[in-house]
């Protein structure tokens, strides 16, 4: 992965006044990804979407870690639903536009 | 414009202290906060209601002013200047720094309070930006790129062969510029794909009829059949019936994301029978009928 891909933790945690226990919490729980190159850990940029989140609700929204992981998962669950609407939905029309 | 109650919106009584304020919106937030609810525009509007309360309730110099003026805001800002009172306060120190513009205010708070308050102050994140794109169905047969249009801004984007109608895809960063150094917000393209072809598409498989001529359903023979990827001779058994239906595995829309891998085309038969038929051509149809009874 090219390096721009990686967001360095410690730059980041400083830049948004996060504390770094914070993202090694969420790595713990399976929520977050850290590399480590070169004995510095990044996240993957592709990640930052989820970490924003993910601190919405802990600073926010006063959500505890627990908290974090069930959201995390039902939210999951409803991206899945939302999609699954979708095609069904597509699916639907199928059936409509054949009855005519 | 009209007169916005605070209080009720935030469900709490008139004399209710910084606790019950802040116990109420946390309350309400984790309740309706965009990033529990997702693609629901009716709990966004809702949340952008609830956090300009906030912004007012818990600001005790924006408190102050709001239940000094109340249903007469119209002429607080004329009361206002005589008091040259034109300091802003810091804030109530809670704010959620989700992506809303200055069009997340309502005309009333922006009215009473000139703008986005203290939210200046602090950064946010931009405001995210939504967008329609729409496609022929025979566009997103294969991964392309498109250039498009979002404001001024010309944005080359990648869109994978195999998207749904309906399918919303995010951009990060794409949105609104982020205040006082705040991250951007997101672009969400929403597609329209419109079906331009013959074939129905369910999901990733397509279905097409193709006509079939007496002769060929009796006797067997080949046909030739468009795809999406072009035409194919097909073999017809012989005795094939009206309305059957055979699968060509792999010749359906591709699997959004899942590089080489293709849904089936699902082929039906519609037998056509001949017209105008010849006397002589009569004759031995009847001739068939006798040898069949």
């Amino acid at each position: 992965m090219p390096e721009e891909n990686y967001i360095s933790i410690q730059q980041f945690c400083a830049q948004n006044q996060v504390d770094l226990s914070f993202i090694h919490l969420l790595n713990e729980r399976g929520l977050m990804e850290i590399i480590i190159l070169e004995e510095v850990e990044f996240i993957p940029a592709n990640k930052l979407p989820l970490l924003e989140k993910c601190m919405h609700f802990h600073y926010e929204l006063e959500i505890n870690m627990e908290g974090i992981e069930a959201i995390q998962h039902l939210l999951q669950k409803v991206e899945d639903l939302q999609q699954e609407i979708i095609i069904l939905k597509n699916r639907l029309s199928f059936y409509e536009q054949e009855q005519l | 414009m009209e007169f916005i109650d605070y209080y009720k919106i935030l469900g709490v009584e008139k004399n209710a202290g910084e606790e019950d304020i802040k116990k109420a919106y946390r309350k309400l937030a984790r309740k309706l906060h965009p990033d529990l609810n997702p693609n629901d525009k009716e709990a966004h509007k809702k949340f952008q209601k609830v956090n300009e309360a906030n912004e007012v309730l818990s600001d005790p110099v924006k408190r102050k002013k709001y239940d000094q003026y109340g249903k007469d805001w119209m002429h607080a800002d004329q009361f206002e200047k005589q008091k040259q009172h034109q300091r802003s306060s810091p804030g109530g120190g809670y704010t959620y720094s989700e992506g809303f513009g200055d069009d997340s205010f309502s005309d009333f708070f922006a009215s009473m309070f000139g703008g986005s308050g203290s939210r200046n102050k602090a950064r946010f994140r931009g405001e995210d930006f939504q967008a329609e794109l729409q496609l022929n169905l025979s566009d997103v047969y294969i991964t392309h790129k498109q250039t498009i249009t979002i404001g001024s801004k010309k944005i080359r984007i990648t869109i994978p062969a195999g998207i749904e109608n309906g399918q919303k895809i995010k951009l990060k960063g794409y949105g609104g510029e982020g205040v006082n150094g705040g991250p951007n917000g997101d672009l969400y393209i929403t597609f329209h794909i419109v079906n331009n072809t013959s074939f129905k598409r369910d999901g990733n498989d397509l279905y097409k009829t193709a006509d079939l001529d007496l002769y060929t359903a009796l006797l067997g023979g080949e046909v030739t059949i468009d795809t999406m990827s072009g035409k194919i001779k097909l073999k017809v058994p012989a005795e094939t019936q009206n309305n059957a239906t055979t699968r060509l595995k792999g010749k359906g829309f591709p699997v959004y994301k899942k590089e080489n891998e293709f849904g089936d085309l699902f082929i039906t038969y519609q037998v056509k029978l001949p017209g105008g038929l010849t006397e002589n051509e009569k004759k031995l149809f009847r001739e068939l009928a006798q040898l069949k009874h």
